[in-house]
C-alpha cells in the first residue's frame, strides 16, 4: 500500500474544511481494502468516523439516519425494523457481523464495485483508468449489471442497503464547502455512460452527513429477497426491495428497487405505477416485474438474471403483500 | 508516523505507527501477539477477528490509528490467572477445531455472538459466523462449541 498522510476530523466543519483534495474514511472495509490492491491512492485520508454523525433520529415525517451510524446499529434500530423491515433485512443480508460493526451508512453508499477487473490492475478498466478499455465486455461476466450498463463499463452495484434506500425514496444530506444540500437517491448513483469514473453526485469535498427516509405505509409492509450463489454470506445475484401499501384489497402505492442487475441500484417507477390500483396477485406482480427488467442487455454468462430478477421481485412482491 | 495508544488486553500501549499499518500487522509484528492470524488479508475469512470496544471486527481491513485511544481483545487476553475462558474451553471440549487455523477469530466472533444474546439459537449462532470460514471442521462441532458455552453460562 502507498503512503499517505492520516487525520482524524475533529468536528463536521474541520472534515469539510480538509475534505477537497482528500478521502473520507469510515469503517475502512471497501476502502481499506481497495487501498490494499492499490486500486484507489489517496495521499490524504480524513477519518470521519468519530463525528457525531451516529444518531437515528425520528421526525414528524420520516427518520434520519446519521452518515456514521454502523450498518449493525441500522439494522438492528427498533424504528427502523418497525417502519422500514425492508431496510433491516437489507443490511442483515449483506457482508458479516464483524464488518456490519464498523461498516457505515455513508461507506455502504459509496462502496465501490466488486467488478473483478476494477480490482485487478493489470487488466483494462474504465472506472479504475479512464480510457483503458473495459476487461468485463468480453469477459467473464457472471457478475455484471445487465442494466444500466455502457460500452465503456458495465460493473454491477453491490450493495443491498442501497436497493431497500432506492425502494423507499431515501433523501441524502450533504455539507460541502459551499454549503448544505439535499441529493435524492435516485440522483446520487450516476450511471457509468462515458464517464464510468464519475460514480457519485458528491462535489469535491462533500461530506454525507445524514440519510433522511420518509415514512410511508408501504415502507412498513416491505421485504427485501437476496439470491446469491450461497445461503449467508454473498453479494447479490438478483435482489429485491418491495413494499406495498394495500387499501380494500388493491395496492394503493408500491415501492420497487432491484439489486444486483444494475449498474446503480435500480428502481422502477414505472412498475410501481402498474401495481397501483391492481389486486395484490400473482399476475400483477409478474407484469411489474416484466416491467422492472425492461431494458436489460445480457450477455454470455448472465442471460440468467434476466428470470432470476424476475422471479425475485415476483417472491418480494409476494411476500410484501403478505405482511410480516 | 502517528502515535497511537491502543489498550490490548487491558494494557495501555503507545506507539509511533505508520498510517498505513494495519491492526493485525500492530498486533502480530509490533506487539508480538501472534494468535491473531491473517488468512485472506481481503476481510473475507473473519480469521484476523478480534473484539474493538467489545464489538467483533476484522482487523486487517482497519488501520491501527483507527484503534486508536480504544481497546483491543485478541485470543491472548481471555485465559485469566492460567485458566482457560469458558468459550476456549467449549472448543476444546468439543473438538471445534482441526487445524487451529480459524479458531482465534472463531472464539472471539463467538464470544460476540453470546454477549449480546446468551441465548442465541443454533440458527442464531450459524449466522451469527457466517463471517468466520474454516477449511477443516464443517462447522458442526464449532456450532456445538458454543451451544456448550452458552449452556454452560447459564
Ligand atoms: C468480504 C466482504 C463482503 C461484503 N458483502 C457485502 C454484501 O453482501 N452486501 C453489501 O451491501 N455490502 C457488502 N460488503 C461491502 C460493505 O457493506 C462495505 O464495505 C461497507 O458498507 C463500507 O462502509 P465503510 O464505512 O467501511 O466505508 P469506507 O470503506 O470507510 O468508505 C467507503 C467510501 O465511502 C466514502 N465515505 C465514507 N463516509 C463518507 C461520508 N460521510 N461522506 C462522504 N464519503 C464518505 C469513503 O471516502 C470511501 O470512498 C462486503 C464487504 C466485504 C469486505
Ligand atoms: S485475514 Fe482478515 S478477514 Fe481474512
Ligand atoms: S480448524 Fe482449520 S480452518 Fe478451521
Amino acid at each position: 500500500m502507498r503512503h499517505f498522510s492520516y487525520q482524524r476530523a475533529a468536528s463536521v466543519e474541520d472534515a469539510v474544511r480538509a475534505g477537497p483534495g482528500a478521502a473520507f474514511l469510515a469503517g475502512g472495509t471497501s476502502l481499506v481494502d481497495l487501498m490494499k490492491l492499490e486500486v484507489l491512492n489517496p495521499s490524504r485520508l480524513v477519518d470521519v468516523s468519530r463525528l457525531d454523525l451516529r444518531g437515528i433520529e425520528a421526525r414528524p415525517d420520516g427518520l434520519r439516519i446519521g452518515a456514521c451510524a454502523t450498518n449493525s446499529e441500522v439494522a438492528a434500530h427498533p424504528e427502523v425494523k418497525r417502519r422500514f423491515p425492508v431496510l433491516s433485512e437489507a443490511l442483515l443480508s449483506g457482508a458479516s457481523p464483524q464488518l456490519r460493526n464498523v461498516a457505515t451508512v455513508a461507506g455502504n453508499l459509496m462502496q465501490r464495485t466488486r467488478c473483478a477487473y476494477y480490482r485487478d490492475l493489470a487488466t483494462a478498466c474504465n472506472k479504475r483508468e479512464p480510457g483503458s478499455g473495459c476487461a468485463a465486455l468480453e469477459g467473464w461476466t457472471r457478475m455484471h449489471a445487465i442494466l444500466g450498463g455502457s460500452e465503456r463499463c458495465i460493473a454491477l452495484h453491490p450493495s443491498d442497503m442501497c436497493v431497500a434506500m432506492a425502494a423507499l425514496q431515501a433523501v441524502i444530506h450533504v455539507r460541502g464547502p459551499n454549503g448544505d444540500r439535499d441529493i435524492p437517491f435516485g440522483d446520487f448513483h450516476l450511471l457509468p455512460g462515458d464517464h464510468p469514473e464519475r460514480e457519485f453526485a458528491l462535489e469535491p469535498g462533500e461530506l454525507v452527513l445524514s440519510v433522511f427516509i420518509p415514512f410511508s405505509a408501504a415502507g412498513m409492509r416491505s421485504r427485501y429477497v437476496k439470491v446469491r450463489d450461497r445461503a449467508s454470506y454473498a453479494f447479490a445475484l438478483a435482489s429485491c426491495a418491495a413494499g406495498l401499501e394495500i387499501a380494500s384489497g388493491k395496492i394503493r402505492a408500491a415501492q420497487l428497487a432491484l439489486g444486483g442487475v444494475g449498474t446503480k441500484p435500480w428502481r422502477v417507477p414505472e412498475a410501481e405505477q402498474a401495481l397501483q390500483g391492481q389486486s395484490p396477485e400473482r399476475v400483477a406482480f409478474q407484469r411489474a416485474a416484466e416491467i422492472a427488467v425492461r431494458g436489460a442487455q445480457t450477455r454470455r454468462d448472465n442471460a440468467f438474471k434476466m428470470e432470476l430478477a424476475r422471479r425475485t421481485a415476483v417472491r418480494a412482491l409476494t411476500l410484501a403483500a403478505e405482511g410480516a | 508516523m502517528t502515535s497511537v495508544t491502543v489498550t490490548v488486553n487491558g494494557a495501555s500501549k503507545t506507539h509511533q505507527v505508520e498510517p498505513r499499518l494495519l491492526l493485525v500487522h500492530y498486533l502480530r509484528e509490533t506487539l508480538s501477539l501472534t494468535g491473531t492470524h491473517v488468512g485472506c488479508d481481503t476481510g473475507q475469512c473473519g480469521a484476523c477477528t478480534v473484539l474493538l470496544d467489545g464489538a467483533a471486527v476484522k482487523s486487517c481491513s482497519l488501520f491501527a490509528v483507527q484503534a486508536d485511544g480504544r481497546s483491543v481483545t485478541t485470543i491472548e487476553g481471555l485465559a485469566k490467572d492460567g485458566k482457560m475462558h469458558a468459550m476456549q474451553d467449549a472448543f476444546w471440549q468439543e473438538h471445534g477445531l482441526q487445524c487451529g487455523f480459524c479458531t482465534p477469530g472463531m472464539i472471539l466472533s463467538a464470544c460476540e455472538i453470546l454477549e449480546r444474546n446468551p441465548r442465541a439459537s443454533e440458527a442464531e449462532i450459524r449466522t451469527g459466523l457466517e463471517g468466520n470460514l474454516c477449511r477443516c471442521t464443517g462447522y458442526h462441532n464449532i456450532v456445538k462449541a458454543v451451544q456448550a458455552a452458552a449452556q454452560k453460562a447459564r
